[in-house]
């Protein structure tokens, strides 16, 4: 299938960030269901690791950027990490923003770096939804999505206020709940290639369309997984990166794009603020959707997914259903999405969740993703959106500086 | 958070919308009208999210809608709360979108774009919500 090639001009489109910044270190911890560990532990292994992977100290660190965990909220995250670390560093910031947190963090990071805030930042976050998670805290999540008075008395839970998206698109445009369930299948065909993928096993259209409903016309596996881990990644100016221990991930492109917070007050239900994410990703990096060798969308539940595909320009509005129906997110597709098996497959810890996205990203890109390797990969695109697809971040990382 | 596992979700109470929940109290789905732009808003809020306006009243509408979209919860949020129900997104017939439930036997018998109409539910000790029910067509 033809995808659509096209970008925005915008005002300023932000090009003093584009290819001044580099991702020079990466490191997941291990993840699934780790008992016994905190989210600071994991959050510290995995901040550790990827300062080791650039050929760093912790000396060397003089930015942190955190998000809280769920499982163990602190009121000062990030400060608690650098206690932990006994790294002091000149900015430190815990950030909230859903799901989206992980790449609003990397906008906002590449700006403290060229603005001089800065010179080498771990952002690091992990949870352990899995393990740790109270059942009141469990319930205080589910019951706390929504507007407290006009939404959550009705008792919609979180795959529901999804659902309501998949089937406005069903209405609208005919996509069908094979279609979503060829997003889940896709993922596990991705995890599958994956040693580190919490579920590997491959599954099939009618293995999702058997499982039970959690909310029509969500089954249970088009809802992403419930994980502990943690994952981090190193930031610092292209030209110190040049220096360090892996080829440079440059960073080409930020955009984000928020358009609400309670879906009955969305603009619609069927075009996200990923649009004007995508829009303004590649408008910064003077790319578009039909460069990107892979892309790392944000399927907390598949119709997220279907929706990114169309509103980051991937195919046209209305076409998600027969883009996936193509094959084309599938290991060797035209578009490969979550190389890693993404939340759906490789592992959900909450928001922590696309850090996983993006250290995968990073080592498509450094050519070292072994048996799951996308050949050639130039260019890759990550997104993530938090809320209930209200607020969207892309990126636009690639091998090459240019 | 109170026993949420025990009992219904309550709206906490707030004085710029308590004309919404005595309006419901009383059988009458009421919404704010902006004299400045003639429209209605949902949420209510203290501005007009249309023209930015703050002439803003009370106004009993016609309680009719359309499914915007809609689910049927198969897990429950609690065992407040017992599976299956709808919780649909409701575009009324003066403009604004809210959600609701639609209390219906079968619920295969609900879809998108089907016509709706207002009652009201008594809500713990002393709250009345506004859900919906498929018109008679
Ligand atoms: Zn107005």
């Amino acid at each position: 299938m033809r995808r659509a090639r096209w970008w925005c001009v915008l005002a300023n489109p932000g090009r003093a960030l584009r290819g001044k910044v580099a991702i020079a270190g990466v490191a997941d911890t291990a993840v699934g269901v780790l008992p016994g560990r905190t989210p600071m532990e994991l959050c510290v292994e995995a901040a550790l690791g990827a300062i080791e992977d650039a050929g760093l100290t912790r000396a060397d660190v003089d930015g942190l950027l955190t998000c809280n965990a769920m499982a163990q909220p602190l009121m000062y995250h990030a400060e608690a990490m650098a206690e932990y670390l006994q790294i002091f560093p000149r900015y430190c910031l815990s950030v909230g923003a859903g799901g989206g947190t992980t790449f609003s963090i990397i906008h906002h990071a590449a700006s403290a770096i060229v603005t001089g805030m800065a010179d080498v930042i771990v952002v690091a976050m992990g949870d352990s939804l899995r393990s740790s998670l109270t059942r009141e805290q469990a319930t205080q999540v589910q019951a706390s999505t929504g507007h407290p008075q006009f939404e959550q008395p009705y008792g919609a839970t979180v795959p529901a206020y999804y659902a309501l998206i998949a089937q406005a698109h069903m209405a609208e445009y005919g996509t069908t709940a094979e279609q979503l369930a060829g997003i889940a299948v896709a993922c596990r065909q991705h995890a599958a290639l994956n040693p580190t993928a919490q579920m590997r096993d491959p599954i099939t259209v009618d293995d999702v369309l058997s499982s039970r409903l959690i909310a029509d016309p969500l089954h249970l596996l088009d809802c992403s997984l419930v994980s502990d881990g943690g994952s981090a990644i190193v930031l610092c100016s292209a030209e110190r990166a040049a220096d360090l221990a892996h080829d440079p991930v440059y960073f080409l492109g930020a955009g984000e794009g928020h358009s609400h917070e309670h879906i009955s007050a969305a603009r619609s239900l069927t075009t996200s603020a990923a649009r004007e994410a995508g829009q303004r990703a590649f408008a910064m990096a003077g790319l578009g959707p039909d460069d990107m060798d892979f892309a790392q969308l944000y399927d907390c539940f598949t119709p997220t997914v279907l929706v990114e595909l169309e509103d980051l320009g991937f195919c046209a509005k209305g076409e998600g259903g027969a883009f996936v129906e193509s094959g084309a997110l599938a290991p060797g597709g035209s578009l490969p999405v979550n190389t890693h098996g993404g939340l759906l497959s490789h592992c959900h810890p909450g928001n922590p969740g696309s850090m996983f996205a993006l250290t995968e990203a990073v080592w498509q890109l450094r050519h070292a993703a072994g048996d799951r390797q996308v050949a050639a990969a130039r260019h890759g695109l990550v997104h993530a959106q938090g809320g209930i697809m209200s607020s969207h971040t892309a990126l636009v990382l690639s091998r090459e500086a240019v | 958070m109170n026993a949420p596992n025990h009992e219904k979700i309550l709206p906490p109470d707030g004085e710029l919308a308590r004309p919404y929940w005595d309006g419901a109290r009383e059988g009458e789905l009421r919404l704010q009208h902006c004299a400045d732009c003639d429209q209605f808003q949902f949420y209510p809020r203290i501005i007009c999210s249309h023209c930015g306006g703050d002439k803003l009243s009370w106004r009993a509408v016609s309680g009719r809608g359309r499914v915007a979209s809609f689910t049927v919860v198969r897990r429950g949020i609690s065992p407040a709360y017992p599976a299956p129900y709808v919780v649909a997104l409701v575009d009324l017939e003066e403009g604004p979108r809210m959600m609701s439930n639609i209390r219906v036997e079968d619920v295969g018998n609900v879809s998108v774009g089907a016509a709706l109409t207002v009652r009201f539910e008594p809500w713990g000790a002393d709250h009345v919500l506004p859900v919906f029910e498929l018109s008679e067509s």
